[in-house]
């Protein structure tokens, strides 16, 4: 035991590679007791940055959180070999993970059926089985506007992602158009779809601003393309057989859309063609998610919170766009009833990339973290699952819920994972440590929708007991 | 013949009578040609609001009915606080003491009488072990043993099989509670665990309260209703 440690001396030689492969610098010695703090300071130094920017290390898959020799003495690596130090930057701000709930807001005569903060993190929009979509003013945490409109339960909505438009969808199937500030109804409700919407998406910023066009999908299976300034459908995109349970507008200007009838098809959206089916799944295709998806909903918005002019818009959301895509094509995750999920690289094959399997009952919502590294999934099997969102690799498997979870969100700095069940509770995850952090009980009745302000600030979550509840750090 | 003819010139209870036929026969007549014209108007159906709204991943799957979380802890406190359980059967039919015991006979001329066997359904628990043969008094066969019970919630209308933790109280005397004895009325505790209860502070609830509401010894299974 003396003599191997005698004989390891105390540096040992590394290659510091990043996430696509290519190395910094040539292979050096590093002293053994060179933690993740030390390792930073040297990749800041070599890539010349000018703030001291924040950086994980992961050895083989394995997150490195000890210093290097701690490392080597516990998986028995040799000194001999050259060890691989992958780096990844993080975000360089750090959202407070919240603790408390700071309000409880009534307002909603039925259950709460989905919430969601503007893109700018200043407005919050949540659309009840009481027909209604009420706007709620984050500073005083009190109702703000109601919106009525509907003819049935409001089941989705979504804000442009310059912030300026609110549309939201019904069991009827028609869709609203809100103003926003005034709370108002924008012309009349738009019709077309002959079952309820199951899903809407707006185009990204960087492909066209002002935001005009948005995609609803519904259980009638067809997709609409609608203008909401001309106030009609544009393209009517048929083909799936089934309803379709999932639409995303794809930040090369794709539209993907998952369905009952177990294919995920990809149309192109100037003449609402289609161009490829991808096809694998046994059951139902629940839920879709981008591994852009975080950047395209907050368009130019970031966490500094500033506002851009309209021209400047698309700009800034291209270059956010970029930055997060990275040089790697867009990548695309579908969870479904067969209790697998897929990962596709859509534009590079009709095959998956890879089949993530381990839930044991029915994937229900699949999200991709912001800066598209984790991949989370929630199941009716209680627990949440974590997965490495380039590879698809397992990670770990969040247990605790003792309910069916129904959603999950992301901080935006991809820290904190947030999960909402069936059994009233909310649970924050840490990804670095792979635990619970926090537990937020308080709901009465089940808990359907929940969602992470895009500034980090407030968490918002509706469910079944009809009030909304606000969660602060 | 001219039927309207007849009808015109008829007097009399004929004539009533046949009126009355013709307009029996008018009415059922203006009735189906009505029923025709609903059929051929086309009309948008009146889509009513209903209740229990649920999300979009929720509305084409049938959700199979399970508990509701605890919601009403203030009034099980001031139940609790006022010392009285309210139960399903308040009033049981005392089991004698010949009823529930057999006398066992031992010793070398079957002479000794102080043994006795439970003829009722008992509750032992997993670490049981006997005490020694030769000097155990009340003898639970393991025939009559049981581990879980079929319980019903009240509410819900729907039966669970779950696992005993404990008798709880025995309404025929303490001592039947301490040996285990299930007979009908006894408060037994269940494993609800699978139920996935969570009470509004957050905690998950695994034990709760049911009472055997048949008769074990006769129907070889132990039925129960959660006290909620």
């Amino acid at each position: 035991m003396e003599t191997s440690q005698a004989g390891m001396g105390n540096t040992v030689m590394c290659l510091l590679t990043d996430p696509e492969g290519t190395n910094l610098g040539s292979a050096m010695y590093i002293p053994q007791t060179a933690g993740p703090l030390q390792l930073t300071q040297l990749v800041n130094r070599f890539l010349n940055n000018e703030e001291m920017l924040p950086y994980s290390f992961y050895v083989s898959d394995e997150e490195l959180l000890v210093p290097v020799g701690t490392y080597l003495e516990k998986n028995n690596v040799s000194v001999e070999k050259v060890l691989t130090i992958v780096y990844q930057q993080q975000a360089v701000f750090r959202i407070r993970p919240v603790n408390r709930c700071s309000q409880t807001i009534a307002g909603h005569a039925e259950a709460v059926l989905c919430v969601s903060f503007s893109p700018d993190g200043k407005q919050l929009a949540s659309g009840s089985g009481d027909t209604t979509v009420r706007l709620w003013d984050l500073n005083t945490e009190t109702p703000l506007f109601t919106c009525k409109g509907h003819r049935n339960w409001v089941l989705s909505i979504a804000w442009s992602p310059d912030g300026k438009h609110l549309v939201s969808g019904s069991k009827s199937g028609e869709i609203c158009c809100w103003n926003p500030k005034k709370g108002e109804l924008d012309g009349n409700p738009l019709t077309g779809h002959k079952k309820w919407i199951t899903g809407i998406s707006w185009e990204p910023v960087h492909l066209s601003s002002p935001c005009r066009r948005f995609v609803t999908s519904s259980k009638d299976g067809d997709a609409r393309i609608w203008d909401v300034t001309l106030k009609k459908t544009l393209i009517c995109l048929s083909g799936h057989t089934l309803a379709v349970t999932c639409v995303k507008w794809g930040g090369d200007g794709i539209i993907y859309t998952g369905s009952q009838d177990c294919t995920i098809k990809m149309w192109e959206t100037t003449q609402g063609k289609l161009i490829r089916e991808l096809k694998g799944h046994g059951h139902w295709v629940n839920s879709l998610a981008l591994s852009t998806e975080y950047v395209l909903r907050t368009g130019a918005f970031d966490h500094t919170g500033r506002q851009y002019p309209p021209n400047e818009e698309m700009k800034k959301a291209l270059e956010r766009y970029n930055q997060t895509k990275g040089d790697s094509p867009e990548r695309l995750v579908s969870g479904s009833d067969d209790f697998t999920m897929f990962l596709w690289e859509p534009s590079v094959s009709k095959q998956p990339k890879k089949r993530l399997t381990g839930h044991q009952q029915l994937v229900n919502h699949v999200y991709f973290s912001p800066d598209g590294k984790w991949i989370a999934s929630a199941s009716f099997d209680i627990s949440v699952r974590l997965w490495n969102g380039v590879t698809g690799q397992f990670v770990t498997a969040f247990r605790g819920h003792v309910g069916p979870v129904y959603q999950v969100s992301w901080s935006a700095d991809s820290r904190l994972l947030l999960s909402g069940s069936k059994d009233s509770t909310l649970k924050i995850w840490e990804i670095r440590t792979k635990t619970l952090k926090q537990d937020l009980p308080g709901h009465a009745d089940e808990v359907f929708a929940v969602d992470w302000s895009p500034d980090g600030e407030k968490v918002v979550s509706g469910g079944k007991d009809k009030v909304l509840k606000l969660w602060k750090g | 013949m001219d039927v309207a003819l007849t009808t015109k010139s008829s007097i009399g209870i004929k004539g009533k009578m046949i009126a009355k036929k013709n307009y029996k026969e008018k009415a059922l007549m203006k009735k189906t040609l009505k029923m025709h014209e609903e059929s051929l108007s086309r009309r948008k159906a009146d889509e009513d609001v209903q209740e229990g709204a649920v999300p979009a991943y929720l509305l084409d799957r049938e959700n199979t009915s399970r508990a509701k979380v605890l919601s009403n802890t203030i009034k099980q406190k001031r139940k609790e606080r006022v010392g009285k359980w309210e139960v399903p059967l308040p009033k049981v039919r005392p089991v004698a003491e010949d009823e529930m015991f057999r006398v066992i006979r031992s010793g070398k001329r079957k002479t000794k009488q102080w043994k006795r066997m439970v003829t009722k359904a008992t509750f032992v628990g997993p670490g049981f072990t006997r005490k020694p043969p030769k000097y155990e008094r009340f003898i639970r066969p393991s025939g009559l043993r049981f581990t879980k019970a079929h319980v019903t919630h009240p509410e819900l209308r729907c039966t669970f099989c779950l696992e005993i933790i404990g008798i709880k109280k025995n309404p025929n005397g303490p001592m039947y509670t301490s040996l285990g004895v299930m007979t009908r009325g006894t408060i037994i505790e269940v494993n609800v665990s699978e139920l996935g209860l969570v009470t509004p502070a957050g905690k998950v609830v695994w034990g709760k309260y049911a009472q055997v509401t048949n008769n074990p010894e006769n129907d070889g299974c132990i039925n129960a209703v959660l006290l909620v």
